[in-house]
C-alpha cells in the first residue's frame, strides 16, 4: 500500500471518528446534562426528554453508534484495500 | 419448596456449570491462557464482555444509587456505557491488529521503554486490586444473606470456585464461563423487573413501563416526583449531582476510565480479527445495555413502592406492628432500620432528618428485595442470588487474569526472566494466578482502609495514566518514551494528590490534609469525578516533554502505521 492511500484512509478514518463522537458528545454531555432543563419542556410519554437521554436515549445511541462506526470502517477497508483476508 | 433449600438447588446448578466448563475449556498454550487463542467468536466476546463488565456493584449496587439520586445518578448510566464507545473507536480494533497478550505489552513496545511498561503494570495492579476486592466483598455478602452462611465461608467458597476455572482454564475457561454467567446474570435481573413494571404499569418492558401511565392514568415519574418531594426530597427527575460541571467531568471521567481498564480491553485481544473487534463492542454494548437500560426503571420502581409502603395506607405513615413481610426480613439484616422517634406506633419517612424515622435504608436492598416486594415465587428470589454472585465472579475472574498476565508476561518474561520457555511461562502464569486468587481473597476478608475509595480509584488511575498512553500510542507518532512516562506519571500524580487531599492518604481517616468537604472543591469536583482532570494533564505533558525531546525512532513509527490498518492480523485458533 502507497504512502498516500495509507494516509488518505488514515483520514477517512478520522472523519468518521470524529463524526460519530460529535453525536456521542451531543447525546449524551449536551442533551443529557448542558441542556437538560429545557430538553426537560418537552416530553416522551411520561419521560421528560432531557431525562429520557440521561438514562436511556443515550445509551441507545451508543450502541446504534458503535455499530455504524464498524460498518462504515469495513466499508472504508475495502475501499482501500487494507481489508484482513 | 423452602427458599433456602431453593437457593441451594439453583445456586448449586449455576456452580455445576460453572465447573464443568472449566474442565471442557482447559488451557493447554500461553496464547489459550492469555487471550483464548484469539478465537472467540465476536457476539460470544460481547456476551463475555458484558459479565466482565457487570460487577457485584453494576447487579446489587447501581439500582439503588439511582433509586436515591434520580436524575443525578445518570453519570453512572451514561460514564459505564458511553465508555464502550471510545474503546470501539479509539482503541480496541488497533490493539487487537498489535495482537499481543496484555495492555502493559503494548505500551512497552510502542514507548520502546521498560520503564513504560513498569509504570503500567503498577497502574493495571492498583486498579485492579482496589477493584477485585469489591467483588470479594460481594461474593461473601451474597452468600451471607441468601444462604445465611458465614461471610468468610462465602468467600471461601466464591475463592475456590473461582481458583478452579481461572487456574486451569486462564483466559479460555474464564471466558466461556463468563459466557454462562452472563446468561444466569441478565435472567436474574430482567425478571423481577419485568414483573414489577407489569405490575405498576401493565407494560412488560421496564424501559417502556418507567415511562407509561400508572392504573390512576398518571405517569409514574410524575407520580414519583410528586411523592419525593412530599416528603421534603428533591424532584427525581431533575435531581442533579452537585453540579453542571461535575456531572460532566464525572460523566467523562467514567467514560474514558471505562475505555482504560485493561480487564475490559484484554476481552478485545481474544476475537479473531479487527473486523470482529469493532463489531464485538458493539455487541457488548448491547448486552450491557439490556442490564443499564432496565436499570433505571428497577431503580425509580423500587423507590416508588418503598417510599408508598412507608406512607402506609392512609399517607400518614406506616403503622409498625402492620409492615409487611418483606420489611421484617430486611429489617433483620439490619440493611433496613427504623425508630419510633414520637412514638406514635406508626414510621413516618421525610426528608428531615430530625422527624424522620426510616433511620437506614441500605440502596443494596433495592435489587434484592424488589422479588418480594413485587411478591414474586421463591424461585425468582433464588435466582437473584445466583445472578449476583455470576456477577461478582465473573468480574472477579477477569481481574485476576488481567493482573496475573501482567505478573507472569510483562514482569517475569517481558522484564526480569525474558529467556524462560513458554512451558515454564504458562506455569508461572498459572501459579501468578493462583497467588492472585489468595490475595484478592485476603482482603475480601480484611478490607483495607482504601477499600472504601474503590471506585474513585480504580476509574481514576484507568483513565488517568492508562486510556491516555494508549490513545497516544495510536494517533500520535510523535509521542515518544519520555512523554509517555511523564504523562502517565503525571496524570496519575495529579489524580491521586486530589483523592488524597480530601479522602486521606491511601484513604486513611483523618489524613486529608484538605478536608473532604465542598468548599476547596477544585470547581466543585468531587474526588471520585476527578481522573478526567489528570486525563488531560497526561495528556498536555505527554504533549509538551515529547516536543522538546527526540521524535520515536524509524522502526516504532513504522509500528504505528501498521497498527493503523486491518490487513495482516495475524491468525486466530478456532475452538
Amino acid at each position: 500500500m502507497s504512502d498516500n492511500s495509507a494516509s488518505a484512509y488514515w483520514k477517512a478514518n478520522l472523519r468518521l471518528v470524529a463524526f460519530c463522537l460529535a453525536i456521542w458528545f451531543i447525546v449524551s454531555y449536551l442533551f443529557g446534562i448542558i441542556l437538560v432543563e429545557p430538553l426537560n419542556e418537552y416530553r416522551l410519554g411520561g419521560y421528560k426528554l432531557g431525562f429520557w437521554f440521561a438514562q436511556q436515549g443515550s445509551i441507545y445511541t451508543f450502541v446504534v453508534l458503535i455499530f455504524f462506526y464498524a460498518w462504515r470502517m469495513n466499508a472504508l477497508d475495502r475501499k482501500f484495500d487494507v481489508h484482513e483476508e | 419448596m423452602e427458599l433456602q433449600t431453593l437457593t441451594y438447588i439453583v445456586v448449586g446448578m449455576t456452580f455445576a456449570l460453572y465447573i464443568g466448563i472449566a474442565i471442557w475449556a482447559r488451557a493447554a498454550t500461553t496464547g489459550e491462557f492469555y487471550v483464548a487463542g484469539k478465537g472467540v467468536h465476536p457476539v460470544l466476546n460481547g456476551m463475555a464482555t458484558g459479565a466482565d463488565w457487570m460487577s457485584a456493584a453494576s447487579f446489587i449496587s447501581m439500582a439503588g444509587l439511582i433509586a436515591f439520586n434520580g436524575y443525578g445518578a445518570s453519570v453512572f448510566l451514561m460514564g459505564w456505557t458511553g465508555g464502550y464507545v471510545l474503546l470501539a473507536m479509539l482503541l480496541a480494533p488497533y490493539l487487537r491488529k498489535y495482537g499481543k497478550f496484555t495492555v502493559p505489552e503494548f505500551i512497552g513496545d510502542r514507548f520502546y521503554s521498560r520503564t513504560a511498561r513498569i509504570v503500567a503494570v503498577l497502574c493495571l495492579i492498583i486498579a485492579s486490586i482496589t477493584y477485585v476486592i469489591g467483588q470479594m466483598k460481594g461474593i461473601g455478602v451474597a452468600f451471607s444473606r441468601f444462604l445465611e452462611l458465614p461471610f468468610d465461608t462465602g468467600l471461601y467458597v466464591g475463592m475456590a470456585i473461582v481458583f478452579f476455572y481461572a487456574v486451569l482454564g486462564g483466559m479460555k475457561g474464564i471466558t466461556y464461563t463468563q459466557i454462562a454467567q452472563y446468561c444466569v446474570l441478565i435472567f436474574a435481573y430482567t425478571v423481577p423487573a419485568v414483573f414489577i413494571s407489569l405490575n405498576l404499569t401493565g407494560n412488560a418492558f421496564p424501559q417502556v413501563g418507567l415511562g407509561s401511565q400508572m392504573a390512576d392514568g398518571t405517569y409514574l415519574l410524575d407520580k414519583l416526583d410528586l411523592v419525593v418531594q412530599d416528603l421534603g426530597f428533591d424532584k427525581y427527575t431533575t435531581a442533579g449531582m452537585e453540579n453542571k460541571l461535575n456531572m460532566f467531568v464525572y460523566t467523562l471521567t467514567l467514560m474514558i476510565g471505562t475505555a482504560g481498564l485493561p480487564h475490559v480491553i484484554i476481552r478485545f485481544f481474544t476475537v479473531p480479527s479487527v473486523k470482529a473487534a469493532r463489531f464485538s463492542a458493539g455487541w457488548a454494548l448491547v448486552f450491557i445495555a439490556l442490564l443499564y437500560t432496565v436499570a433505571p426503571a428497577v431503580g425509580a420502581m423500587a423507590r416508588l413502592n418503598l417510599t408508598t409502603t412507608f406512607q402506609g395506607e392512609d399517607g400518614q405513615g406506616m403503622v409498625y406492628e402492620e409492615r409487611p413481610q418483606w420489611v421484617k426480613n430486611w429489617e433483620k439484616t439490619g440493611l433496613l432500620k427504623f425508630e419510633d422517634k414520637n412514638g406514635d406506633g406508626k414510621i413516618t419517612y421525610v426528608a428531615d432528618k430530625a422527624t424522620n424515622e426510616v433511620v437506614k435504608i441500605d440502596k443494596d436492598i433495592m435489587v434484592l428485595a424488589n422479588p418480594e416486594i413485587a411478591k414474586l415465587p421463591n424461585w425468582v428470589i433464588a435466582l437473584v442470588a445466583a445472578g449476583g454472585l455470576a456477577a461478582a465472579l465473573s468480574t472477579a475472574a477477569g481481574l485476576l487474569l488481567a493482573i496475573a498476565s501482567s505478573i507472569s508476561h510483562d514482569l517475569l518474561k517481558g522484564v526480569f526472566m525474558p529467556k524462560i520457555s513458554e512451558k515454564t511461562e504458562l506455569l508461572a502464569s498459572r501459579i501468578a494466578m493462583a497467588g492472585a486468587v489468595m490475595v484478592a481473597g485476603y482482603l475480601g476478608l480484611h478490607p483495607p482502609d482504601f477499600a472504601a475509595g474503590t471506585v474513585a480509584i480504580a476509574f481514576g488511575l484507568a483513565a488517568s495514566s492508562l486510556f491516555p498512553a494508549l490513545m497516544m500510542g495510536i494517533f500520535s507518532k510523535r509521542i515518544n518514551r519520555s512523554g509517555a512516562v511523564w504523562g502517565m506519571l503525571a496524570g496519575l500524580g495529579v489524580t491521586m494528590l486530589y483523592v488524597f487531599q480530601h479522602k486521606g492518604i491511601m484513604f486513611v481517616p483523618g489524613t486529608a490534609f484538605l478536608g473532604d468537604m465542598q468548599p476547596n472543591w477544585f470547581f466543585g469536583i468531587t474526588p471520585n469525578a476527578f481522573g478526567a482532570i489528570g486525563a488531560l494533564v497526561n495528556f498536555g505533558v505527554a504533549f509538551v516533554v515529547s516536543r522538546v525531546t527526540a521524535p520515536p525512532p524509524e522502526h516504532i513509527q513504522h509500528m504505528v502505521e501498521h497498527i493503523r490498518v486491518p490487513a495482516g492480523a495475524g491468525t486466530a485458533v478456532d475452538h
